[in-house]
């Protein structure tokens, strides 16, 4: 039970009340640290709603994504739980966090570890921060998604730091019998003037004995910070090197069979019958087992298993999206396109309309997960970014209680929003309980491509009025973009997270294109809508959801205007940003990637820009369309993504998003083909390698100051769009569809 | 069952497999070698990239008896026990990994190029093949011609 010592922490954000009808007085948050009862100090964070203040809000109700979006939600729904989060030091001098995010190459446990090390003084080698296991009174705050994760963990995270060691600077105090304030500390361990030095693990059990701490909780000043700021390598970077690094399927989980599943031929097709007699006569085959997605086949290996998997004869019934393929598709979204508003009269419109392929999320690591389950219990062993959502589907599946389901949070070889979603959980839980034993449950690449889950098709129609009268400067008097796209499965993870603060209207996903969707450019009548086309298929969030297609587009168009009105597509940029900060990212990557040089015919520079979860982003790139694939060269970004906390994991997602931008605007895609996706594996997917990548990628990081913004997928939009631009201005021809070799 | 030796990470190993079980899966399931990964079994995606007699291979295209009597090394058996290659260490020093999955068999291609090429041009990095679904390419590059000047 927490013992009663609330501290005000620094953190006094103010938020609206709920979802974007919610009504009712404004009111605003605080966190109290203290200290949970424990022989060593454990200090846990929560929050208090205190009275409305009037100076202190934000506007009510939500405007979309200029005034808030989906990381502001996650901050709610990271705040409104109790017990949240938990520092602990242990008697060994270790900083233990347990970080409730998944870990999936963004770098979050090492960006969590600094903002610790940082706060309490610690060493950053010691600080551990192991992934949390799913706790369902988290529910969708231990959700990872929306580029929220630093951005809804900064408050928290620093406020149990500081708390911690204010406590441990007591606990010193209190052991040498001088003044706290004479106390520093440095080093994972508390100084006196005299050079005495006691450390943290040494001072744990008193100081979680510690009353009332004597020096302040606060978190301390950006203006003392040591690491926060410091580019650092990751700090698992070692264990990935070496190979030590676990993922779901390297786990020890003893005796755990090797499982596989055989797939339908065409999406969501069922199983009506099969024959597994001579499978089951197979060496090293133990069981096969139906399921509501296939017919799983366990056995001694992988390779039994995957052998096996061709000797079962499986009769099937149709999928859910039988005899369609994307010109299907392509019609119905472009039906589902409301008319577009009329230009007037002494002005010019110009018209675009692109569409945009399937994307698999293609992770590296296949879907997996580890099951054993057992008639009172289970212990599933998976990387989510969603644990909750995958404990409760588990249990469901199982027919037992969420608080009967042991859910480990491994680390992904990948993600890209993929492991929002837990189906290969699912089924290795049902295959344990089948066969009573526990099970290691993959999906092979083909089955990770044909019933992955995809970014859905989408379809842009694009208008920009401008005004054409002589002597008038030239104005955009109006912009509208209507989109539509294959409906986006959003019940899972940081997408329940907005249907529980109440954007569900007209449809999740319409809901969160509104929020998500803002034009940077003063564009005077700005209409952005999306409609969704309901199809029975696995789609999912993918990296920067609907602004990877949308932005995209609209950068295209910014680039078609500007030629219209005769300016270039910096000097058309410059014109018409909102915001000096949008101005600045765009001024450095064209004074950094020397905009405007000669290039020889066949070559050009393109650029773009992007803001989103309180961060910008702006991406130069140099293409080289003369041989027969066009080649990205060099790529240039500009981010400002408020506070930084590990410069090196900034870039680092800066670098992934423009290998994104390639590869989506150039290479790879997924076809549908009468109700199944025609590639299968990396060799059709033509996801970059490293001949299609950029031969040098600088990012510069400007700002820097206050709170830290989103980043893990805020680049992928500007770098498409430059990547876009770029292939436009070096062949003249004008991109509409995606990828442009598919 | 057959049964077949050879030497893993400098050890004489010997293990009884199938004769078309591909060497990924007598790696991960029969010996624990959990380095090597799988990522499409078709040798496309390259992340089960090892050594057998210092060639950079993928082991889910090679059976146990295509390495009888070689040298097997997986990302554990590249530096002696508790060090760092020099790949490795450039690895860390450009942060180059970001989800991880791909790096092993990355590094064991870089490690083998710079065995054949010790400064090899942005030509001979371009033909490296192993997807980086992350996109860490770049601070590939980066990294391989830092450790090729050391």
């Amino acid at each position: 039970m927490p013992a009663p010592t609330p501290q005000d922490a620094a953190s006094q954000d103010a938020v609206p009340s709920g979802g974007p009808t919610a009504g009712g007085p404004l009111t605003r948050r605080r966190f109290l640290t203290y200290v949970v009862a424990a022989p060593v100090l454990t200090v846990a964070a929560s929050s208090v709603i205190a009275p409305g203040n009037a100076d202190a809000v934000v506007p009510s109700p939500p405007q979309p994504g200029d005034h808030f979006d989906l990381g502001d939600v996650m901050s709610i729904a990271t705040k409104q739980n109790q017990d949240l989060f938990v520092l602990e030091v242990t008697p060994e001098n270790r900083i233990i966090f347990r970080v409730p995010r998944a870990e999936v190459g963004q770098g979050i446990t090492t960006a969590l570890a600094i903002i610790i090390a940082d706060e309490i003084d610690a060493r950053l080698v010691d600080v551990d921060a192991p992934l949390e296991d799913a706790r369902q009174d988290l529910g969708t705050a231990q959700s990872t998604g929306g580029s929220s994760s630093v951005r809804s963990l900064w408050d928290p995270v620093r406020s149990i730091a500081a708390e911690a060691r204010a406590r441990l600077v007591t606990a010193a105090a209190q052991r040498w019998n001088v003044s706290a304030d004479s106390l520093t500390t440095r080093d994972t361990a508390v100084w006196a003037p005299d050079g005495r030095s006691a450390t943290y693990g040494s001072l744990t059990e008193a100081a979680a004995q510690v009353d009332q701490p004597a020096v302040s909780t606060d978190p301390k000043p950006a203006s003392e910070y040591k690491l926060i700021g410091t580019a650092t390598p990751r700090i698992d970077a070692r264990s990935i090197v070496t190979g030590a690094a676990k993922y779901a399927l390297d786990v020890d989980v003893p005796d755990a069979l090797p499982t596989v599943v055989i797939r339908p031929p065409t999406l969501k097709g069922k199983v009506q019958s099969y024959d597994a007699s001579e499978a089951l006569n197979m060496s090293g085959v133990v069981a096969v087992t139906e399921l509501p997605t296939g017919v799983a086949v366990s056995a001694k290996t992988f390779h039994q298993a995957l052998k096996a998997r061709s000797a079962v004869d499986v009769t099937w019934g149709s999928g859910t999206v039988d005899g369609v393929s994307d010109e299907d598709i392509e019609s119905r979204l472009t039906a589902a396109i409301p008319p577009m508003t009329p230009a007037l009269p002494s002005t010019q419109k110009l018209d675009a309309t692109f569409s945009f392929a399937f994307v698999n999320h293609a992770p590296m690591e296949v879907g997996s997960a580890v099951a054993d389950v057992h008639s009172d219990s289970a212990e599933i062993w998976v990387a989510s970014k969603s644990p909750t959502g995958a404990q409760s589907a588990v249990a469901s599946a199982v027919g037992l209680s969420a608080d009967q389901v042991t859910l480990h949070v491994i680390r992904a070889g990948g993600s890209f929003g993929r492991r929002i979603y837990h189906e290969p959980a699912v089924e290795a839980a049902r295959v344990s309980k089948a066969i009573g034993h526990p099970v290691k449950l993959m999906w092979t690449r083909n089955d990770d491509m044909r019933h992955g889950r995809v970014r859905p098709r989408s379809h842009h129609q694009l208008r920009a009025v401008y005004t054409d009268l002589p002597a008038v400067p030239r104005e955009v008097l109006s912009y509208e973009h209507r989109a539509s796209c294959v409906e986006l499965d959003l019940g899972s993870g940081t997408g329940q997270a907005l249907i529980d603060a109440g954007y569900v209207s007209p449809t999740i996903g319409a809901a969160f294109f509104n929020i998500s969707q803002v034009c940077p450019y003063n564009f005077g009548v700005v209409t952005e809508s999306l409609n969704e086309v309901s199809y029975d298929m696995p789609t999912a969030t993918w990296r920067s959801v609907y602004s990877a297609q949308a932005r995209t587009a609209e950068e295209i168009l910014v680039d078609e205007i500007g030629k219209a009105i005769g300016k270039n597509p910096v000097e058309m940029r410059s014109m018409f940003l909102k915001t000096e900060k949008a101005r600045a990212v765009l001024d450095k990557v064209a004074s950094e990637g020397n905009w405007g040089r000669a290039m020889l015919p066949g070559t050009a520079q393109g650029v773009a820009l992007h803001a989103e979860y309180r961060s910008l982003a702006a991406c130069l790139v140099e293409i080289d369309c003369r041989g027969s694939n066009p080649r990205v060269t060099k790529a240039v970004m500009a981010l400002d993504v408020g506070r930084q906390i590990n410069p090196s994991g900034v870039r680092a997602q800066a670098m992934g998003s423009v290998i994104d931008g390639i590869s989506t605007v150039l290479l790879a895609g997924n076809h549908m083909d009468n109700g199944a996706f025609r590639e299968g594996s990396f060799s059709d997917f033509k996801y970059a390698r490293q001949a299609d990548a950029p031969l040098t990628c600088d990012v510069h990081l400007v700002g820097g100051a206050g709170e830290p913004g989103g980043v893990g997928e805020l680049c992928v939009p500007a770098a498409a769009g430059a990547v876009a631009n770029a292939y436009a201005r070096a062949t003249g021809k004008k991109p509409r569809n995606f990828p442009i070799n598919f | 069952m057959p049964n077949y030796s050879f030497k893993l990470n400098g050890q004489n190993v010997k293990v009884d497999a199938p004769a078309d079980m591909p060497l990924l899966w007598v790696l991960r399931d029969l010996l624990g070698v959990t380095g090597p990964k799988y990522g499409c079994g078709v040798g496309v995606c390259r992340a089960c990239t090892c050594h057998v007699n210092g060639q950079a291979v993928q082991v889910c295209m090679l059976t146990a008896a295509d390495v009888v009597g070689k040298r097997v090394t997986t990302i554990e058996g590249l530096a002696p026990e508790g060090g760092l290659h020099p790949v490795q260490q450039a690895w860390i020093e450009e942060d180059v990994a970001q989800c991880g999955f791909c790096q092993p068999g990355q590094i064991m291609q870089a490690a083998a190029l710079l065995k054949s090429k010790p400064s090899p041009s942005d030509a001979d990095i371009d033909q490296i093949m192993n997807v980086c679904r992350c996109g860490t390419y770049c601070r590939i590059r980066k990294a391989i011609k830092r450790a090729a000047a050391t």
